[in-house]
């Protein structure tokens, strides 16, 4: 992560972060973590109605892709998209109710885990459609354009949606309009069970890139710094007017794809290797935050997190009379 | 009066709309230089230039998914899919995304695109040019689905579905854009869902979609002459349907014929034929409602076999005296 030189403190302060930011960073992993957990132990229960996707294990391609980025830009999300969401800055209650099906959620209870979405803060929402976001990409990027804004639009996908048509229309697009868009692939190496080396011909998903002519990234997705690098470096383009950057962040599911998931397809090995280098224990770890503190800030999330599941409880199921609203403007 | 082609009177309401809105944007295949491949954009990029009057490569994926994205975030992007046929390509950003996200997200997002098309068979054009897919968005709700057939609708009507908050497909007819009518000079809309009773008469109703709505004066035309006087009726905006003036005109007049291009077998007609039944127009009924359609094939390449498809003017007439002679 640092160089054996640097100390934390130089790194840091070398990308004019702050402790306090660094500190806030690492909370937001572990609520996100946290969050997933509950939504876990939530379904196991039988609490939840539907189906859901965690991000275990992808915290800090989430908090490292959203640091560089502004308010007003947008973030276009996917189905595992919990951790975009909270990174972005939603309020875990109204995910939590969302999550639950309350009428307080952030989408009425109609929308549920995989489309949760806030346009007023500008996120556009995840997508229960693999790749299903990448071409509304090409339309907010051309939006920008023509408001002549120095936004940009990050568009968050995982490796799955690399192998779909609307990927190579959408990044042309894009390229040829020099659009102000961050495309995003989280390569958890899996797309459902179809592993990423079954998957492709190629080494890495960013060669692509140079199919379209735009810079193409590989980056550790479970470095938080190294993905806030890599994206303040494609923002930075985007925001001048150079066009999108496909980075590949390099990460893993530890859950399985969704609640049915018997993971057939890869060992429990496989798993713990990665959980080796987990991106919470990781970043924890070069704050030199010993472990009595980590688990106190662990403790903190989980509260932030019962808080959201206690309000999502006590907030009222969408009454039937509303079930017609919002199909028309 | 001012008289305009069909084609002319689209190309005068983006030139005003583009003009009167700095949010309205045109995108799609051919649509720059080129003018479109029916010539419905034609100066439109020497009027506003390149950033609003958008050249796409051959992408309806991306077509589709750029007025979605730019419609949710505050522009009124009006794309072009080449031929209705090529909107395949575009049904998952219209379908799973441009139709549900306000419903997704709690009603609190709205995707105000317009997305036109034209459909129909008769230039020759075969199974791969010459489909008429209405009813594919029908059955999708969250679309508004919109058909002119005349030149003061197509006018209208597109201006109507620009305003328009929701997503809106606007499909045309091919052999629609050069027949020509009245069209003020003026900006103005119909109003969407809407629907129009283009003839008055007292024998039969004949609801008729798109150039079928043509076909049915011609024919009623020389039913008069005969002395059945038919009542035509055009939805102009197919979902969500106005039904009322159809089911007052049955109540009416005691017999229903449907008229449209689309394959018979889950098309428009059977819809139509529903809302008649369930409603209060049953009680009125002097003969079976019926269908005229497309036949159940794709579209032919040759001449005689593609004229044979679909209703004719002729076909029409013959179907109308049976339904009014009893003979069905």
């Amino acid at each position: 992560m640092s160089s054996a030189v640097n100390t934390f403190q130089d790194e840091l302060a070398r990308r004019g972060l702050s402790i306090e930011q660094a500190h806030a960073m690492l909370q937001t992993m572990m609520e996100i973590r946290a969050f997933e957990e509950m939504a876990e132990e939530l379904f196991a229960r039988g609490l939840v109605h539907g189906t859901m996707h965690l991000s275990i294990g992808q915290e800090a391609s989430a908090v490292g892709l959203s640091a560089p980025l502004r308010p007003d830009d947008y973030l276009l999300n996917t189905h595992r998209g919990h951790g975009h969401c909270l990174a972005w800055g939603s309020d875990p209650k109204l995910m939590m109710a969302e999550f639950m099906g309350k009428e307080t959620g952030y989408c009425r209870g109609r929308g549920g885990s995989m489309h949760i979405a806030d346009v007023e803060s500008n996120n556009l929402g995840a997508n229960g459609i693999v790749a299903g976001g990448i071409p509304i990409s090409v339309g907010v990027g051309l939006s920008i354009k023509l408001r002549k804004t120095d936004q940009v639009v990050t568009s968050i996908f995982g490796d799955g949606a690399a192998n779909e048509g609307a990927f190579h229309e959408s990044l042309n697009m894009a390229s040829i309009w020099n659009l102000p868009v961050i495309y995003y692939c989280e390569n958890n190496q899996y797309a459902m069970s179809m592993s990423v080396e079954r998957a492709f011909n190629v080494e890495k998903i960013s060669q692509r890139a140079a199919a379209y002519g735009i810079p193409g990234k590989t980056v550790d997705g479970n470095d938080l710094l190294a993905v806030r690098d890599v994206v303040a470096e494609a923002v930075d383009r985007a925001r001048a007017g150079h066009g999108p950057t496909l980075i590949e962040a390099l990460t893993y599911r530890y859950k399985g794809h969704s609640k049915s998931d018997r993971q057939l397809y890869r060992t429990r090995d496989e798993v713990k290797e990665w959980q080796s280098r987990d991106p919470i224990l990781r970043f924890a770890a070069f704050l030199e935050i010993d472990s009595e503190t980590r688990k106190a800030k662990q403790a903190e999330a989980r509260q932030v997190i019962e808080d959201a599941l206690t309000f999502a409880t006590e907030s009222p199921e969408p009454d039937v009379s509303t079930i017609l609203e919002g199909v028309y403007a | 009066m001012r008289e305009l082609t069909y084609k002319d009177a689209l190309n005068e309401a983006l030139f005003q709309v583009m003009k009167a809105d700095e949010r309205v944007f045109c995108i799609g295949e051919d649509i720059g230089v080129y003018g479109g491949a029916f010539g419905v954009t034609a100066g439109l990029i020497e009027e506003f230039g390149e950033e609003r009057v958008v050249d796409t490569p051959i992408s309806e994926a991306g077509i589709a998914g750029a007025c979605v994205g730019s419609a949710v975030t505050g522009m009124r992007p009006v794309g072009e899919i080449q031929f209705m046929d090529f909107v395949t390509i575009s049904m998952e950003q219209l379908v799973l995304q441009a139709a549900k996200i306000r419903f997704m997200f709690g009603g609190k997002a709205t995707v105000p695109m317009v997305l036109r098309m034209p459909g129909g068979s008769g230039t020759g054009a075969a199974a791969q040019h010459s489909e008429s897919l209405e009813n594919w968005f029908v059955h999708v709700p969250g679309l508004k689905v919109v058909m002119p057939s005349s030149p003061y609708d197509a006018k209208g009507l597109l201006l109507a579905a620009i305003e328009d908050d929701n997503p809106v497909i606007f499909i045309e007819h091919k052999l629609l854009y050069k027949t020509k009518g009245h069209v003020p000079e003026e900006m103005y809309t119909v109003p969407l869902s809407d629907t129009k009773v283009v003839r008055e008469g007292r024998d039969i109703t004949v609801v008729a979609t798109s150039i079928m709505v043509n076909r049915a004066l011609e024919a009623a035309e020389q039913l008069a002459a005969e002395g059945i006087e038919v009542e035509i009726i055009d939805p102009r905006t197919l979902n969500p349907l106005d039904e009322e003036p159809i089911i007052r005109s049955v109540i009416k007049t005691g017999r229903a014929l449907i008229v449209h291009e689309a394959v018979k077998t889950g098309g428009y007609g059977g819809e139509l034929v529903s809302r008649i039944m369930e409603s209060e127009a049953f009680d009125y009924l002097d003969a079976p409602i019926r269908r005229l359609a497309g036949l159940d094939i794709p579209i032919p390449y040759n001449r005689t076999l593609e004229y044979h498809t679909v209703p004719q003017i002729e076909s029409i007439v013959s179907e109308v005296k049976r339904i009014v002679r009893g003979e069905v």
